[in-house]
């Protein structure tokens, strides 16, 4: 790791001050940030200590919940009221990382940790994300992880967030602070696709922190379920997970949400096959009619096909689960 | 207690100093105290001065920002009970409580622990005793080379806190964080079990 020098302001516009000019980024459970830190993936001159900003409450009322953003990801997967309203964020949250690592990472250290893939932690290897215009050794090389929707010519990088992946199916939002102001971004559009920069990974601008996560209320009578499949039972990456939230009348769907993770560039939602399945009795022939659709556009390499029929056969699965 | 009053590091440290005369280089220069002996590392720019409250007792520091708490501990306190594995956070050895919590210590900047009160393996026994947890893990033999079990007995201690389940599947989740690559599994699950259902 590479010297730097810290400071801890007190308020958020400091913090914002902080950050401004120079090689400088913000600091809050430090998970993500330490290991690229010290693989010299990053490499600030100067950190900004989150810590005694005022950005941890989790707070629920009539118009949904709100998530601090520097509240640690155990707080809110044991937050009683939040599991109960909500019950799918504790779901993939306790789905993520390990325990000690929960009680670090914070919620929107979460939602911008970086990608798994290997070429981008590894400084040996080019990376347009990591040095834009190096190239994308994992277009023809090892892909098995790695995205088969939403990637470009310039990057296949997969979004590791289980939370995000949730939190989209749940049509959360994100509140932003920076040197312009406060302004609130829906986030399936947080994400940005890779296209031709990579390096770009979400709307924020320079100096813009995450300051909270914003939930609607939940639809009456709405079910959810995360599913997450991987390589081994804990303390893993997806291969795919998917978000299902759902409202029913009798057996009929009345309003579908789907997100998969693993499987794209960013979280991704799947409106066309929400709308097929909307109105519709909860069947297993409904389910596997939007399984077939849900793959539409897929662009799998030569290591990561398998998961086209994993995401199929885990749409059918928490469906099935979900409505029964 | 006489018969273990010597401690692995003590031992490593005497049989080094010992063997000094007849070892290749590299294996002197690792093992022996060399490295404590040598003067304090120049002062650089970014150093700060710290204060760190490690198992009661408070220790001033004057450390660089970069530094992990792991190496502070093992570098600079000496408190060398706390392992470092992996030094990415994956495997868990290097797990301590700061502010009551269980956290990967490779992870954590020691600057940012002022304050926060820290609990490492060297003080989990009071006066003497050993914790119910460490000596669930004796009674189980909850380990074979014992690298990993600091970080696993830190983490079992946080695990019963928590008010975690104690059945093999729930311990199991929640012990995900501690990676053990002898094996020990079902000692260290056995001993958890124990150790949780006695308090």
């Amino acid at each position: 790791m590479e010297a730097f020098t810290i400071t801890a302001p007190g308020d958020i516009d400091a913090a914002v001050a902080a950050i401004e000019g120079g090689n400088a980024k913000f600091i809050a459970g430090g998970t993500d940030l330490m290991q690229l830190m010290k693989d010299f993936v990053e490499r600030p001159k100067r950190l900004v200590d989150l810590d005694r900003l005022p950005f941890d409450r989790i707070e629920l009322d009539d118009h949904g919940a709100r998530i601090g953003a520097l509240a640690r990801m155990s707080d809110a997967a044991d937050h009683q009221a939040l599991r109960r309203r909500y019950p799918i964020i504790a779901e993939a949250l306790l789905a993520s990382a390990s325990p000690q690592l929960r009680n670090m990472a914070t919620i929107g250290g979460n939602l911008l940790q970086r990608t798994r893939c290997g070429y981008f932690r590894d400084t040996g290897f080019p990376c347009n994300k990591r040095l834009p215009g190096s190239g994308c050794p994992a277009i023809p090389g090892d892909n098995r992880l790695l995205a088969i929707l939403g990637g470009s010519d310039h990057c296949i990088a997969t979004n590791p967030s289980d939370l995000a992946v949730a939190l989209v199916a749940l049509d959360a939002a994100v509140e932003l602070h920076g040197p312009g102001g406060t302004r609130t971004v829906p986030l399936n559009e947080f994400y940005l696709l890779p296209g031709t920069t990579p390096e770009r990974e979400t709307v924020l601008g320079p100096g813009d922190l995450i300051t909270a996560v914003l939930i609607p209320p939940p639809e009456p009578g709405q079910r959810s379920l995360y599913l997450k499949i991987r390589d081994r039972a804990s303390f893993e990456f997806a291969l795919v997970s998917v978000a299902v939230v759902i409202a029913m009348e009798q057996d009929r769907i009345t309003k579908a949400r789907i997100a998969f993770g693993g499987v794209g560039t960013r979280p991704w939602r799947l409106p066309l096959i929400e709308a097929s399945l909307t109105g519709h009795p909860a069947t297993h022939d409904a389910f596997a009619a939007a399984a077939v659709g849900a793959v539409v556009g897929s662009r799998p390499l030569s290591e990561n096909a398998f998961k086209l029929p994993l995401m199929q056969r885990a749409l059918v699965r928490a469906f099935t689960a979900v409505t029964a | 207690m006489s018969e273990i009053s010597v401690s692995r590091r003590g031992f490593l440290r005497g049989s080094a100093a010992t063997a000094g005369g007849l070892a290749a280089g590299p294996l002197a220069v690792h093992a022996a105290g060399a490295a404590e002996a040598s003067a304090p590392p120049a002062r650089t720019p970014e150093m700060m001065d710290i204060v760190l409250e490690v198992n009661g007792g408070k220790h001033a520091l004057t450390i660089e920002p970069r530094v992990s708490l792991l190496d502070a501990l093992r570098e600079n306190l000496k408190l060398t009970g706390t392992k470092k594995g992996c030094d990415r956070g994956a495997c868990g050895a290097c797990t301590v409580h700061v502010d009551g919590r269980r956290v990967n210590s490779c992870l954590t900047l020691a600057v940012r622990c002022q304050g926060k009160p820290i609990t490492t393996i060297e003080g989990l026994a009071a006066r003497g005793e050993l914790h119910p947890m460490q000596a669930a893990f004796v009674a189980h033999d909850g380990f074979q080379c014992g690298y990993c079990t600091p970080g696993q007995i830190m983490s079992a201690v946080a695990l019963v806190d928590e008010g975690r389940p104690l059945s093999d599947e729930a311990i199991r989740e929640w012990m995900s964080g501690n990676i053990c690559r002898c094996g020990a599994y079902p000692h260290i699950r056995a001993a958890i079990k124990e150790a949780g259902q006695g308090t």
